[in-house]
């Protein structure tokens, strides 16, 4: 472990010469005050000031060094870098020191330095977003690349087979065929089981909560709802392969269906399930931010609890409440342990739920756990599936953002 | 014209009805949600609670010569389809370490095989009628119990279903929780800071948040897609290592802890900033000393929430590799590991019987640590909670 | 006292079932009759021995300082106070010679003949048309879609908007300006042949133009209805109102004739508010 080593007596340097820069920095500063000089800012304060100037350059040079040198793909050089930064390290140690006069704003140097430190913090959100778009627009390039991007959006048959073949040197690949139109045709069915099963028992459970329930209530049910979102996905996925599927295929025999074991119901169901607390909460935050006055408006028209609810407050929430589904749904198209631990991995173009199907989700995760080398065209497919996925849900994201906001404005409702 | 109230109660019947149909047809609705989660835990629990008992049998151990070479040689023939192989095979090495142990004997219980801890408890298994008479006798002579499963806590993986424990994901999980944590926490705070207390509201600001709003919104799967082709192929991090999984789990933490800390820090009221610019802090300074103390209770509660959700992440892992089969507790964050959601997933996968309940049982430890976490933020928050 | 009105007021007994003259004129039937009411929020008395008798086909002004029990009191009868859970009610609500707070009462019975109009316009998030249509279609006053049709264009001129908006019926109630909200859910609350139609404050939010229309809207609406209006402003009140009863710490300090009491007031307080002493 050379480069641990190196690593290691690398931090240990620059602490020592942070230290250093502290100590020095400060003991300048108060021997200048001491001798009368009125100063800008606090002795703490230069010193922090050199103690930023000695290791921030330091490390941002030996950070972007290595980024460039990966960049390009060649080896770092880890001794010659770290000695650089070392020496970069000792030179703003000497620079700062200098600085250490009183008419210098220690502390507005180091207040911008702090906010600059911020700022780029807060650009890592956006590193993020950029990361996953280059790292997935890269890959799927590759993909388009091997197989034309108009089979891969019209062709109904997924069959990545003989691609690890060629990756292999035997055949040429020419059978494998990556038509997503099944994958896409499973994932919408799953989803859409999933909303029938969420959307009704979200919103009715958050009309109840919101208009009916008494306060105490409301106080327990709310967080017990909570916990359905709580349960991780892997646990849900067990659930509906070893409890839902099996019931679901003793209901359908019961009446003479024959249902797969990997059916689509069960993990649309439990999916739906799943799903309930993100609609439910964000409805009845909706719903409890319709003004009061709409409903005494309607019930001093002589109209019952239930006319008012119905033709007057879901009405005026509609738009967060299609916001909500429509979040919920994003959640349902990506969710992936259930649909990987519970529907099926054949690509199955069908209408009939009680038969297997695949989804999007379960073939990403299929193609990268297997043993295929990264560059064969089954592995990059994900890629492929992973970009079409990511441009429906960001659709479904700003969609549901955009209606939210635009309730809130009409409504004025802060809490949203 | 006008209507007596008779006429029109007359007519509202119908109408009330329809009305109080609605209130129970949404009381039922939240029941049968509340009744889903019922179900489960009481199918998880019927499940996974057997988990934590494994049979053991009473068995004569003769270290003798041949046992040295063939393990089996130091049991009683017909209790070798009973006891688990995990104990038949440490025999041998036993003895290599011990050579002055030879041709002693001594008493012990020992694991049973999983197929009779199956049989006991009730399960499907796969033993014959004459080997379950064999082991009902034993019951009755005391010979075979059930007793408390310390191996599940105390072992790692293992393809041998009753020597397979949760140990190693356990700790695999807490070192993937520290590198997620230790990203996650200070860049989601330091972000959160920025955008609420020094950010102009410019154009960029807007475009980080709406970024941030829709990163919390984005499959996990595709948090895995970024580490692989980020983090593993082009920075070189070790697959299946911790580092990998913390990392990326942490960019998929980094929106809660941002919307959670920025919710805590506009909670603290802006005379409290005024009141610290009027003794002549810096912007810097009212955030340090005054702002941020007062939001540690609401950003710790936000961080304990993102962290319990980063726990039972699965399909990120799985995809940067983390279901590797760990048979050992990991050595440092760029040896391969796994973590409790991913060995859940892999056990899922195991089609032996007695597997199911470990995936059961696994499935209790997780949700009891989650729930743990999750009170605590609950409790956290109530103890805490300051109205301005 | 004065000989022909009899002058209620919370301390003195009021003479209960005596008709009240104006003029020597005929007798006004009486549209509520209200004896010892008190109510709390919580344990907080916001109304206190209150005996009034409110007349059909007329204008009563409810007036008096902020908290005062006005609003609270108007909204006893048509029972809205039911939707806060703290209010506690004693005392005899009569309409129609039946108990309004009875249990054997339909509150949703009693609304559909009490209509009433908030303080702020609360248009429906529905269309024009709609807002208007509803409540009649469920209440099925209207059969036929002519029928509803006509229904609508009447309660809109009733309430002098079908000219403002007879082209765009079809347009979202929100997007009218604040006073043609108001008016629109004056036209609401018509739309369903109600007795009476409990207004709110009607005007406050509203400005000097369109409280104008609506206080003209009112003048011409009492031959239909019977309207009880609750004022923050005592000219609107002296503009409007036929009778006038004046509110003072949840007690009716006096209640007369609108013209005796503006000229005469019989009461200290009433006298001392009006002139604008306090208030």
């Amino acid at each position: 472990m050379q480069t641990n080593q190196l690593l290691l007596i690398f931090c240990g340097a620059l602490l020592l010469l942070g230290l250093l820069a502290f100590f020095a920095g400060r003991s300048k500063a108060t021997r200048l005050r001491s001798a009368g000089t009125a100063m800008f800012a606090q002795p703490d304060q230069y010193a922090w000031f050199t103690v930023l100037s000695t290791a921030g350059p330091a490390i941002l040079v030996g950070a972007v060094g290595a980024f460039i040198l990966l960049l390009l793909g060649a080896d770092i050089p880890t001794l010659y870098l770290l000695a650089a930064s070392l020496v970069v390290a000792a030179i703003g140690l000497v620079v700062s020191l200098n600085q250490v006069r009183p008419d210098f704003h220690a502390r507005q140097a180091i207040e911008r330095v702090i906010r600059k430190i911020l700022a780029g913090a807060a650009l890592i959100s956006i590193f993020t977003t950029f990361g996953i778009l280059f790292s997935i627009i890269s890959e799927a390039l590759r993909f388009f690349q091997m197989h034309s991007f108009w089979d891969f959006i019209t062709g109904t048959t997924w069959n990545p087979g003989a691609s690890f073949l060629a990756s292999a040197g035997r055949g040429d690949g020419s059978g494998a065929e990556f038509g997503s139109v099944p994958l896409f045709a499973g994932t919408f069915m799953i989803t859409a089981i999933a909303m029938l099963v969420a959307v009704p028992i979200g919103l009715l459970s958050a009309i109840y909560m919101s208009e009916y329930a008494p306060r105490s209530v409301r106080t327990v049910a709310k967080p017990v709802l909570e916990v359905l979102a709580g349960i991780p996905t892997v646990v849900y996925g067990f659930f509906a392969a070893i409890t839902v599927a099996p019931i679901i295929v003793n209901i359908a025999g019961f009446f003479g269906l024959d249902a797969s074991y990997n059916n689509a119901l069960a993990p649309g169901i439990v999916m739906g399930i799943m799903i309930i607390p993100f609609i439910s909460s964000l409805s009845d935050d909706v719903i409890n931010s319709v003004p009061d006055s709409m409903r005494q408006g309607s019930l001093a028209l002589g109209m019952t609890k239930g006319e008012t609810i119905r033709d007057v407050v879901v009405p005026a929430a509609l738009p967060g409440i299609i916001s909500a589904s429509l979040l919920g749904m994003s959640r349902a198209l990506g969710e992936t342990m259930i649909v990987v631990m519970a529907a099926g991995m054949r690509p199955n173009l069908t209408a009939n739920p009680l038969e297997d199907m695949t989804t999007v989700t379960v073939r990403i995760v299929a193609a990268l756990t297997g043993d295929q080398e990264f560059a064969s065209a089954e592995t990059l497919s994900a890629f492929a599936l992973g970009l079409v996925l990511f441009i429906v849900t960001l659709a479904l994201n700003l969609v549901s953002v955009l209606m939210i906001r635009r309730f809130r404005e009409k409504y004025r409702a802060n809490n949203l | 014209m006008s209507h007596t109230f008779d006429e029109i109660s007359q007519q509202l019947k119908r109408r009330h009805r329809k009305s109080s149909r609605l209130k129970w047809i949404t009381m039922g609705s939240l029941g049968l949600a509340g009744l889903f989660l019922v179900l489960f835990f009481a199918d998880m629990l019927t499940k996974g609670l057997p988990a934590f008992q494994q049979a053991y049998v009473q068995t004569e151990i003769s270290y003798n010569e041949e046992a040295e070479t063939d393990g089996r040689q130091a049991f009683d023939e017909e209790l070798l389809p009973i006891i688990s192989r995990t104990v038949v095979r440490v025999i041998p090495m036993e003895l290599r370490n011990n050579p002055d142990m030879i041709g002693t004997s001594e008493e012990q219980w020992v694991l049973a095989n999983s197929e009779v801890d199956q049989y006991l408890k009730g399960h499907r298994n796969s033993l014959s009628a004459e080997e379950q008479a064999a082991i009902d006798e034993r019951v009755e002579a005391g010979q075979v119990d059930m007793r408390f499963n310390t191996t599940f806590f105390t072992n790692g993986d293992s393809k041998i279903a009753e020597n397979a424990g949760i140990l190693a994901a356990v700790v695999g999980t807490v070192m993937t929780m520290i590198v997620t944590l230790a990203i996650a926490f200070p860049i989601g705070v330091m972000t959160a800071v920025y955008l609420e207390e020094f950010a102009p509201d410019n154009r960029f600001t807007q475009i980080i948040e709406i970024n941030i709003n829709n990163l919390a919104a984005i499959p996990s799967i595709l948090f895995g897609l970024l580490g692989l082709a980020i983090f593993i192929n082009f920075f070189g991090v070790p697959r299946s290592s911790p580092l990998a999984g913390g990392m990326t789990l942490a960019l998929m933490t980094l929106p809660v802890i941002i919307i959670s800390t920025r919710t805590a820090l506009r909670s603290v009221p802006d005379s409290i900033r005024h009141a610290a610019f009027g003794v002549g802090c810096s912007r810097w300074q009212v955030v340090r000393d005054h702002v941020l103390p007062l939001a540690m209770p609401g950003i710790m509660t936000g961080s304990i929430i993102g962290l319990a959700q980063a726990m039972g992440e699965t399909a990120p892992l799985i995809i940067v590799g983390m279901v590797a089969f760990i048979p050992d507790v990991g050595a440092s964050f760029t040896n391969a590991a796994t973590v409790m959601p991913a060995q859940i997933f892999t056990w899922s996968g195991e089609p032996e019987q007695a597997f199911v309940e470990k995936t059961a049982g696994g499935i209790l430890v997780l949700l009891t640590i989650l729930i743990s976490l999750n009170a605590f933020a609950v409790v956290l928050r109530k103890k805490f909670e300051r109205r301005w | 006292m004065n000989s022909h009105a009899t002058v209620m007021n919370g301390q003195q007994t009021p003479a209960v079932g005596q008709p009240y003259t104006r003029n020597n004129a005929a007798c006004h039937d009486v549209s509520f009759r209200v004896r010892d009411l008190n109510l709390w929020y919580g344990k907080n008395q916001a109304l206190s021995g209150l005996n009034i008798d409110l007349f059909q086909k007329n204008v009563t002004a409810l007036i008096g300082p902020s908290g005062c029990g006005k609003s609270t009191f108007l909204r006893c009868l048509n029972r809205m106070n039911d939707l806060i859970p703290s209010v506690r009610l004693e005392g005899l609500v009569e309409m129609d010679g039946r108990d309004v707070n009875a249990s054997k009462m339909d509150e949703v019975a009693l609304r559909r003949r009490v209509g009433m109009v908030f303080q702020k316009p609360n248009p429906f998030p529905k269309s024009i048309y709609e807002n208007i249509a509803y409540a009649p279609r469920m209440h099925d006053l209207v059969s036929r879609k002519a029928e509803q049709d006509e229904l609508v264009e009447k309660a809109l001129r009733d309430a002098g908007l079908w000219n403002e908006v007879k082209d765009k019926l079809q347009e979202p109630g929100t997007s009218l300006s604040g006073g043609q909200q108001q008016r629109l859910c004056i036209a609401r609350a018509i739309a369903v042949q109600p007795d009476v139609i409990l207004m709110d404050e009607p005007t406050s939010a509203l400005d000097p133009i369109s409280t104008a229309t609506i206080e003209d809207l009112m003048d011409k609406l009492k031959d239909q209805f019977t309207i009880i209006t609750v004022t923050h402003n005592m000219q609107q009140a002296a503009r409007v109102a036929d009778y006038t009863a004046f509110f003072h710490l949840g007690e009716i300090i006096e209640y007369n004739d609108t013209k005796v009491m503006f000229s005469t007031p019989a009461q200290k307080k009433t006298e001392d508010y009006i002139s604008g002493r306090y208030g």
